[in-house]
């Protein structure tokens, strides 16, 4: 079980959030085609640190923007998202 | 190196002939190679085979970073069918099943394939119309396929628990009878085995770090034992794509998720053909030595970590004993997980890149073990022939420019639900 650094609630089990994915800005509406390919297909998929988003659903109900290592699966730096999703 | 045979085996019984040594040794790559390839699983060592056998082109080298077979080809749940629905997969993966009974032969080499059958089971109306387009349009590709009731179900795997009043609902099934299973790391070892016999050098141990570039064009491959020069690279990584396409300056649609299995210990014959479950995804064989083995889908975050959450086995599992309820009482021996390449439409991308000399295989999820023996022979044509082999062609990278995406689950451009 994950343990994940909730801004409001503080450090709450992975059981009550759902996964958002990964934190990717999308394109303004009048970009090019080349650029709402990157947003839609293109994925970091590093092996290391990357930003996220999980929503705690099952606690204060509000997105969160948090950074995972996804070898060791270490959660820290939870933050509120700059744009509400 | 020996040609196995009757003869061959009782004689090695018998004492009498030369003992049976080690395969082939430790190779030190040379200074420069025709084509590297990139990768020492299943796939790459398919590529290998086929590149010298059927196009002549045998200076090679396979550059694998663990070894042969140590990544998804060692992992999976060993299945091999063809039930797709899209044309495209369709041809695809109905050509990789007919490649599969004759491969033991093929390589000299028993790869143990058993086409015991495959069985998918529909839980509700909804999916059972799924199952039924889906066994129509594999027909009309000449794919075995059929639609079975429930009643006809008990006959073919009277241990299901399907009624008379069943713990989950079981609307019918998909039967494929040509497909089945195969013993994974003999298909591995059989490939690398065959293809070192043709004169293709198997480096294990050596990680490549880097691709040199020229003009847009490879012309090396840095690895952790030196500088490889080479005009043509195939990477076949599985789980490590994205990291090798990006060493060429290339942006993948491709998340790397673990996935699990699990086996328990060794039960009497009790399931016949591989079955497949879809109230949330659990499926189950039995191996020769009668382990139960079973998976499910991918872990829910991108990982590289070759493990999975404990909780997952658990849900998994407690789908399976609604199916088979004597397992509850069965002992689980091991669990083990693997790094999937997952695409942003759940298909593969096989073909050449924007770079020059630069193929790619990869984004096969979880799925692309029934795949080796197709994706090295289609590769191999593309790469000594300059022509992409037809049956490849929806497969291509640039699937994701023109918009011709191959989404078999209907989920859109999300990597994680596919
Ligand atoms: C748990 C699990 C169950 C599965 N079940 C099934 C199934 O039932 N049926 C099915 O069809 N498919 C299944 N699959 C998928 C299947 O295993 C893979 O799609 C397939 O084996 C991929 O083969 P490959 O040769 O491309 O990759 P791999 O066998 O993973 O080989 C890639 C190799 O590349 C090497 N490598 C990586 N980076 C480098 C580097 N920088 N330098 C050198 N070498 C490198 C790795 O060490 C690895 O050995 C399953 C996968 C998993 C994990
Ligand atoms: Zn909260």
């Amino acid at each position: 079980m994950l343990i994940i650094p909730c801004p409001w609630c503080g450090e709450r089990d992975e059981s009550e959030f759902s996964y958002g994915g990964p934190a990717r800005p999308l394109p303004s509406l009048d970009a090019d085609a080349a650029a709402w390919r990157r947003a839609l297909y293109s994925c970091d998929n590093p092996m290391g640190w990357r930003e996220e988003l999980w929503f705690h659903g099952f606690g204060c109900r509000q997105w969160v923007v948090v950074r995972r290592h996804t070898v060791s699966q270490k959660i820290v730096d939870g933050r509120p998202p700059e744009n509400p999703s | 190196m020996a040609h196995y045979s009757f003869l061959h085996l009782t004689a090695a019984a018998l004492g009498l002939g030369p003992r049976s040594g080690p395969v082939f040794g430790g190779a030190v790559p040379r200074r420069r190679y025709d084509v590297a390839i990139i990768g020492g699983g299943g796939h790459g060592l398919a590529t290998a085979h086929y590149l010298a056998r059927e196009h002549g082109v045998s200076d090679i080298v396979v550059i694998e970073k663990g070894w042969l077979g140590g990544g998804n080809t060692g992992r999976n749940t060993t299945i091999v069918r063809a039930d797709y629905l899209l044309p495209g997969n369709l041809e695809f993966f109905g050509h990789a099943l007919s490649m599969w009974p004759d491969l033991s032969r093929d390589l000299n080499f028993n790869v143990m394939f058993s086409p015991r059958g495959y069985l998918d089971l529909a839980h509700s109306d909804a999916q059972l119309d799924l199952f039924i387009r889906r066994a129509n349009m594999l027909s009309l590709k000449g794919i075995q396929a059929r639609i079975v009731d429930p009643q006809t179900l008990r006959d073919l795997e009277p241990a299901l628990d399907i009624g008379p009043k069943p713990p989950v609902p079981v609307l019918g099934g998909l039967v494929q009878a040509g497909a089945g299973t195969a013993r994974h790391d003999a298909v591995a070892w059989g490939y690398a085995r065959s293809a070192h016999r043709q004169g293709v050098d198997i480096v294990q141990n050596c990680e490549v770090t880097g691709l040199k570039l020229e003009h847009e064009h490879i012309v090396g491959v840095e690895t952790s034992r030196g500088m490889i020069e080479t005009d043509t690279v195939v990477v076949s990584v599985a789980g490590h794509s994205s990291r090798l396409a990006a060493m060429a300056g290339i942006d993948l649609p491709i998340e790397t998720y673990a996935v699990q299995a699990f086996v328990s210990e060794p039960l009497k014959p009790v399931l016949n053909r591989v079955t497949n479950m879809n109230i949330g995804l659990a499926y189950v064989s039995q191996t020769d030595k009668g382990e139960i083995v079973m998976g499910g889908s991918l872990e829910p975050l991108a990982s590289y970590a070759q493990r999975g959450s404990v909780v997952r086995i658990g849900e998994t599992a407690s789908r399976l004993v609604h199916l088979l309820p004597f397992l509850s009482r069965v002992r689980l021996m091991r669990a083990w997980g693997g790094i999937a390449d997952v695409t942003a439409d759940g298909s593969a991308i096989v073909g050449p890149t924007p770079v020059g000399g630069l193929y790619l295989n990869a984004g096969w999820g979880y799925s692309g073990f029934k795949a080796t023996p197709a994706a090295g022979w289609c590769l191999a044509h593309t790469v000594a022939t300059g022509e992409v082999h037809p049956l490849i062609r929806p497969l291509g990278l640039e699937r994701f420019t023109t918009g011709a995406l191959l989404d078999e689950g209907g989920a859109g451009p999300y990597t994680w639900l596919h």
